[in-house]
């Protein structure tokens, strides 16, 4: 993984003087709160229902073993234990006090890590794919591109106060695990006809209160051009992004408004300038020495064979393991998961484990993925065993990873001053109804995503099954959506009708997910059974408590 | 015509985010323990004087809430705002701090 | 209002021309765009130091024939987080070329400056109550770069190279 060197150890550290800087102003009022406030959301830092709240960047979700005990670190030192990952790889912490953030921010600084730019109209933490250069369909590790976005993107003085935020993501699979068409922009790493490989670049997805799939701008940019190109596409949207409406800001906005011809038009406009001048280029020796940091583990020799233990460890190899493109080599899933508990949510003593483990078995890196989960992406076959029995022992070996119980919620009404009703309790019945491992396996893959607002951060339009909570008359009320996708399939979830109170919304999840089970075709998954049956069949099946009652 | 409602006044410290109710000039962290405003006169009069505590950059975001009396102790009528009192209603991987304000009576019966 | 250029208060030696108001005999004189387009003949002949004043949804592509012949374009902010200046003085000062001066008006924080520097302001219409330490503190705080700007500064690549 990357490696910072002198200048970007002081660049952070400026950063953080910077901002120690901005709270003794705040503090002595020398800033209001109107002048601080986007300083202080450029460092991540958001004033929630109880306390601020942290949100550190996890650069394309990828953390070391010593970056991990520091954020247990943080966790317990300037917090209540605990630590919270987010759909876009990132981790917040709850309860910090402003006077202590420019030490946390220190202390993160001496293990690499910062909260620059996680929150602003500003360009944000690239994701990426959570299985890149671990997975067996991947042309090329997109992380080294995620690392040269990042470093371009920081503190880049004409898109700081951009319409509103923008999000990026890579993946370099044909599989997309990264949500791309989801994202306001997107590079795909893509293989020419010559065999060489470059970007394909997307533009103008988004959820939120007009969710879009985004398109293609670029189909193929070859890699000494990507940051030219990215620029052409910020200075469009910097320049053409409502800046008259908070909710039509995005730039899928304007990427409906002109159109694919006209938005690729003018972006190839502006990269040819910018291309012309130079002074972007990526040089090949840049292109390597980034390559490098990335470099796979030296993976040993190994025989390719599934160990055998328990039952149990079977039943989590199930779900929580997958295909690694070196034989002899897995990837884990560790579930952040556990029936009836908080989605994503894991405590010090739990990412010091972790750590432990990673240690224990040669693991250099772990990865935080936008489903709220983490990835161990290099794990020996044989090892396996050993990591499920002591994952055990610390409550993270839920066997659910892509099942009914593995939902991704945002922190809801619990935790955030934007939420219009809580998230997380619905997360918590649902997880307890479906908590037979053998009903789970019985209904397969199947993606719930619940927000409560609509930013959709527990992105709900693409989930299987999506929940948006929303306040009807100070009553919390949630609205079911179905049929979204956050993969290459990628679709915005139809909605189904009415919403359902927080007594009835379990109930109508239960039904749907019934009435799949009952018009399924052999190997169907929801989504399948969605697509082909359309949204009749489960509305009628959802609302007919209601109609029982209306009789 | 039906009775305003009765009112309190909020905030949050701003060197560590804390949720505050006013009380008589000042301000405590207990939502029990703050000031109710029958009507609409005191309760603009507090507001006015807690941007006092804006301008000295102690509070930040000072704000009028609804909260009903029932069985003898206030309750806030916006879910958001019992939130704010009682702490998050989901406790699983989060450890209350001693005398912290996730009360026993507000159980979320899930 | 006050006016910092390079670095100091200076005296501002360009007078803005409301539109409808008559010209003063003053030498330098800041127009709108709209006035400037309806009478640049008259403006450029009458006065040695003509500037036109844009707001925020005009793109100085508009003046790229008349640039050579201006003294200073003026970029209004209207609103601090309206980042579209960020852009017209990068443009201005990169690709069409411009070498006279680059003013801030309007609602900017002075948090903004040291980006604002970086893409090619060289002059910043101020508060009353602005301190000339805050602007001199706001360009020193961060002194890395990762990208190319306007200001000809290296980068941390070009930085790593040498």
């Amino acid at each position: 993984m990357y490696r910072y060197d002198e200048f970007d150890a002081r660049f952070v550290a400026e950063r953080v003087e910077q901002f120690r800087g901005q709270v003794a102003r705040r503090l002595s009022g020398e800033l209001t709160e109107d002048q601080f406030k986007p300083l202080r959301l450029m460092n991540g830092l958001y004033l929630q229902l109880h306390a601020y709240m942290l949100r550190v960047a996890v650069p394309y979700g990828t953390l070391s073993a010593r970056q991990l005990r520091m954020l247990a670190r943080i966790a317990r030192k300037y917090d209540r234990g605990y630590g919270h990952f987010t759909t876009r790889q990132n981790i917040q912490f709850n309860w910090p006090r402003l006077v202590d953030v420019p030490d946390i921010l220190a202390e993160l600084a001496t293990v690499e890590m910062h909260a620059i730019q996680t929150s602003g109209n500003c360009i944000r933490n690239v994701t990426a794919d959570h299985f890149a250069g671990a997975a067996a369909d991947e042309i090329e590790d997109p992380r080294p591109i995620a690392e040269i976005i990042r470093q371009w993107s920081s503190l880049h003085p004409e898109f700081s106060f951009l319409p509103r935020k923008f999000k990026i993501a890579v993946s370099g699979s044909p599989h997309d695990r990264a949500a791309l068409r989801f994202h306001d922009m997107a590079v795909q790493i893509v293989r020419n006809d010559a065999g060489e490989t470059g970007y394909r670049v997307l533009l103008g997805g988004g959820m939120g209160r007009t969710p879009y799939v985004g398109y293609v701008v670029g189909e193929f940019v070859a890699k000494p051009d990507i940051l030219a190109f990215l620029e052409a596409a910020m200075r469009v949207y910097n320049e053409q992004g409502r800046r008259d409406n908070l909710y039509k800001a995005r730039i899928k906005i304007l990427a409906n408004a002109l159109g694919p011809e006209e938005m690729r038009r003018q972006v190839m406009a502006e990269f040819e300038e910018i291309r012309r001048s130079g002074t972007l280029e990526i040089p090949a020796a840049e292109l390597a020495r980034i390559d490098a940091y990335f470099a796979p583990p030296e993976f040993e020799t190994l025989p390719d064979t599934m160990p055998e233990a328990s039952a149990a460890f079977a039943g989590w190899a199930k779900t929580n393991v997958s295909r690694h493109r070196a034989p002899g080599y897995a990837i884990a899933t560790i579930s952040l998961k556990p029936i009836g508990g908080v989605p994503g949510d894991a405590t010090a003593d739990q990412m010091d484990a972790v750590a432990d483990l990673m240690d224990a078995h040669g693991i250099a890196e772990i990865r935080v993925s936008h489903e709220q989960n983490l990835v161990l992406p290099h794990v020996r076959k044989r090892d396996l065993p050993a990591i499920h029995a002591r994952l055990g022992e610390i409550g993270l070996d839920t066997p659910n990873a892509g099942l009914v119980t593995d939902i991704i919620a945002c922190p809801g009404l619990d935790y955030c001053d934007l939420a219009n009703a809580r998230s997380i309790p619905i997360a918590q019945k649902i997880s307890r109804r479906f908590a037979d491992l053998g009903r789970q396996h019985d209904i397969g893959e199947l993606k719930i995503k619940i927000s409560v607002c609509i930013n959709a951060c527990g992105h709900h339009h693409a989930g299987h099954i999506g929940i948006l909570g929303v306040d009807k008359k100070g009553v919390e009320y949630y609205q079911l959506q179905l049929g979204g996708s956050g993969a290459e399939d990628a679709s915005i979830g139809e909605i189904l009708g009415p919403a359902f109170d927080k007594d009835e919304i379990a109930g109508a999840v239960e039904r749907v997910i019934g009435a799949y089970l009952d018009l399924r075709a052999p190997g169907e998954r929801f989504l399948d059974t969605y697509r082909r049956v359309g949204i009749v069949p489960f509305k009628n099946v959802a609302y007919r408590e209601q109609l029982h009652a209306a009789y | 015509m039906a009775a305003p409602s009765p009112q309190m006044l909020t905030a949050n410290r701003l060197s560590d985010g804390g949720v505050l109710y006013w009380k008589a000039g000042a301000w405590v962290e207990a939502l029990d323990e703050g000031e109710i405003f029958a009507d609409a006169p005191p309760a603009e009069a507090a507001l006015a004087a807690a941007q006092g505590f804006v301008a000295r950059n102690l509070v930040v975001n000072p704000y009028l809430f609804d909260v009903r009396i029932a069985d003898g102790a206030v309750h806030p009528v916006k879910e958001r705002e019992i939130i704010r009192a009682a702490g998050p209603s989901v406790l699983w991987t989060q450890k209350p701090e001693p005398g912290s304000r996730i009360s026993e009576e507000i159980e979320y019966e899930i | 209002m006050p006016l910092i250029r390079d670095g100091s208060f200076v005296e501002d030696d360009f007078y803005f021309v409301p539109d409808g108001k008559a010209f003063p005999e003053e030498k330098g004189v800041i127009v709108t765009l709209a006035r400037f387009q309806g009478e640049k003949d008259t403006l450029l002949a009458h006065h040695s130091r003509v500037g036109v004043r844009l707001a925020a949804n005009e793109n100085p592509q508009v003046l790229k024939s008349d640039l050579s012949r201006l003294a200073a374009v003026v970029l209004e902010f209207p609103k601090f987080r309206d980042g579209r200046p960020f852009s017209w003085a990068r443009m201005l000062r990169t690709r069409l070329g411009y070498r006279g001066e680059i003013r801030a008006a309007g609602d900017f924080l002075p948090d903004q400056i040291a980006f604002m520097v970086r893409v090619g302001f060289d002059a910043f219409e101020v508060r009353q109550d602005f301190a000339i330490a805050d602007f001199r503190r706001a360009l020193n705080e961060i002194t890395l770069a990762y990208q190319p700007a306007a200001d000809g500064r290296r980068t941390i690549r070009e930085l790593r190279a040498r």
